[in-house]
């Protein structure tokens, strides 16, 4: 019994490994695509192994050639790592107060935080352009950044944390005479750092793969993310499908990256939203 | 008399606290406030009164021309936004077919395979990708003439392959075979801590009474994990609606509107065709959608799920 059920237990993770390998075909396509010279990508049977390795000189065209992929990139690093700086202590304190204060008119604002949770993006962008534009933000990483900051969801995700917080840690520090700075930053903030991390790597993920907000609030060359880089790079460089999939392998490298290494508050944080709804 | 005073201090005492409270209150919720307020409640407030109107941002304040209802109307006989409309009710399909895929992979990874993480993994990547870069793949994945799928489909024999994204009748569902794609993983982690939250001896007496695989999955599984279909029904649902990056790059809404949708149409309205009345009806006609679903959720919750 003990023994069959090993040997259904292998070959089940067989069977599925076999697919999970198909599911990543068009990754495994992109990655070998990116080292072959252009005469070679539409070869078949697809040399999964280039034959003919040209991955130095492709990603070198991309990176140092007639497109500034190194700009590119810069901006991307840059605009994620600020909106993801401001977004998390925006959000923590908000959620901290939401949790743990008392004071007049919260629950009616916290509906108000709930209510623009609803409201698509889609549905914004208009105004919000116009807005930039009177207010000269338009085309400038700050106005991307600021966008980017404000979002009701790591207010609730981090709220559901400071809630679960006892009572006791606090009353004990506000015995001692702490105001709510210094409860917040030296007994709240350490308390849920996980929650933070968990918060702050899915932020960085989403703004670093934005693309509708870039597309919209930004026009200069000089200021484009990856996302908007890659996609004119694509479109503009015509048939030189290896080069587009190197391009689209250096999108999606770092990301894969972070995931990798902080793979456990990613999941977890996706799961806890999810099954809490 | 003493006592007295010391009560009074006492109450002033609290009153001052209440007050620091109520202080730091507002001070730790301000910028998260300042910021919703300025960038999203009173764009949404200038949008609804903007789709009232007749105006492109380009002409200056002064231009703007107070139509009634007329955009509203407008869209019900626009046969593009049709389209587009009709083509975001279609993608909603895409929702149930990731649940049933990714319910059946989580229930095979949570119990009979080997490398659990590694798989979750694997089946994750898709959606941390960015769509900009999984699109430009698969463009290339699904080129009519010398795509490797096609070229694949016709070594297999298949002489006349479809045409994928260049063809009208099946670029979108092209586009659905993508999404699902893209959105497995998502459903698939949610499901495993769900599933991981059901308690072991349900399956253990299940098992004393001899229940088939089959019985046990429909009798504990699929009611214990109710809650989460829900969820990740609506959330899909919603975002569903809301999906734009992928097509703006994939197809552009083509070919000739065949995969345009809802968000796709406004945009092309506001930024390209600078009708700023016209689109904010859409952008309030696309609002209303995410707040039926919204609705729907509310009420169908207590009514569908089995706790």
């Amino acid at each position: 019994m003990e023994n069959s059920n090993k040997l259904w237990k292998t070959i089940i993770t067989i069977l599925l490994l076999i697919l999970g390998v198909a599911f990543l075909l068009p990754f495994i396509w992109m990655l070998s695509t990116s080292f072959k010279p252009e005469i070679d990508v539409f070869k078949y049977p697809i040399e999964w192994i280039p034959r003919h390795w040209q991955g130095a000189q492709n990603y070198q065209e991309v990176w140092f050639g007639e497109y500034p992929f190194a700009t590119y990139y810069w901006n991307s690093i840059k605009v994620s790592v600020l909106t993801t700086i401001i977004s998390v202590s925006v959000s923590s304190m908000a959620a901290y107060a939401f949790a743990k204060i008392e004071f007049i008119g919260k629950n009616a604002l916290f509906v108000l935080v709930l209510m623009t949770f609803m409201i698509p993006s889609s549905s914004i962008i208009v105004p919000q352009f116009l807005i930039f534009k009177w207010f000269h933000l338009f085309d400038t990483h700050l106005g991307l950044i600021l966008v980017g900051s404000f979002s009701a969801l790591g207010t609730f995700m981090l709220r559901q944390f400071f809630m679960g917080l006892h009572h006791e840690f606090l009353d004990a520090a506000r015995m001692d005479g702490a105001g709510q700075r210094i409860l917040f930053t030296k007994v709240a903030l350490p308390l849920v750092r996980p929650a933070i991390a968990t918060y702050a790597i899915l932020r960085f993920i989403w703004t670093w793969n934005d693309y509708q907000n870039p597309l919209i609030f930004l026009r200069s060359d000089y200021l484009s993310t990856i996302q908007i880089g890659i996609q004119k790079f694509a479109a503009e460089s015509g048939a030189f499908y290896s080069l587009i999939m190197a391009g689209a392998v250096s999108a999606i490298i770092p990301l894969l990256l972070i995931f990798i290494l902080g793979q456990k508050q990613v999941m977890e944080g996706i799961a806890m939203g999810g099954v809490k709804g | 008399m003493l006592f007295k005073r010391n009560q009074e201090n006492k109450t002033r005492r609290l009153m001052l606290k209440e007050k620091r409270e109520n202080f730091a209150g507002y001070i730790f919720v301000g910028p998260m406030l300042i910021g919703l307020t300025v960038l999203t409640v009173i764009p949404a407030i200038l949008s609804l009164i903007f789709s009232f109107t007749e105006w492109s941002f380009i002409a200056g304040l002064n231009k703007m021309k107070f139509v009634g209802f007329k955009n509203y109307v407008q869209l019900l006989h626009d046969p593009v936004f049709i389209t587009s409309f009709k083509n975001n009710l279609i993608l909603l399909l895409v929702v149930p077919i990731q649940l049933i895929i990714s319910l059946v992979l989580a229930v095979i990874i949570n119990k009979s395979v080997y490398f659990k993480s590694f798989f979750k993994v694997v089946f994750f990547m898709p959606y941390i990708s960015s769509i900009v870069a999984v699109s430009i793949v698969f463009q290339l994945l699904f080129q009519p003439s010398y795509g490797p799928i096609n070229q694949f489909l016709r070594a297999i024999g298949m002489d006349n392959p479809p045409k994928w994204l260049a063809d009208i009748h099946y670029a979108l569902p092209s586009v659905m075979i993508i999404l699902t794609w893209v959105g497995i993983g998502f459903c698939l982690i949610v499901y495993m801590a769900a599933l991981q939250s059901i308690p072991k001896d349900l399956y253990e007496s299940a098992d004393i009474d001899g229940a088939s695989p089959w019985t046990r999955f429909r009798r504990i599984t699929l009611p214990l994990v109710s809650p989460t279909t829900f969820f990740l029904l609506v959330t899909g649902l919603i975002s569903s609606f809301k999906s734009f990056d992928i097509i703006k790059v994939l197809t552009e809404g083509g070919p000739s509107y065949s995969t345009s949708v809802v968000t796709y149409y406004l945009y092309t309205t506001a930024f390209e065709n600078l009708k700023t009345g016209y689109a904010s009806s859409m952008a309030w006609a696309l609002f209303g959608c995410v707040l039926l679903i919204t609705v729907f959720q509310l009420y169908g919750q207590k009514k569908w799920v089995n706790y």
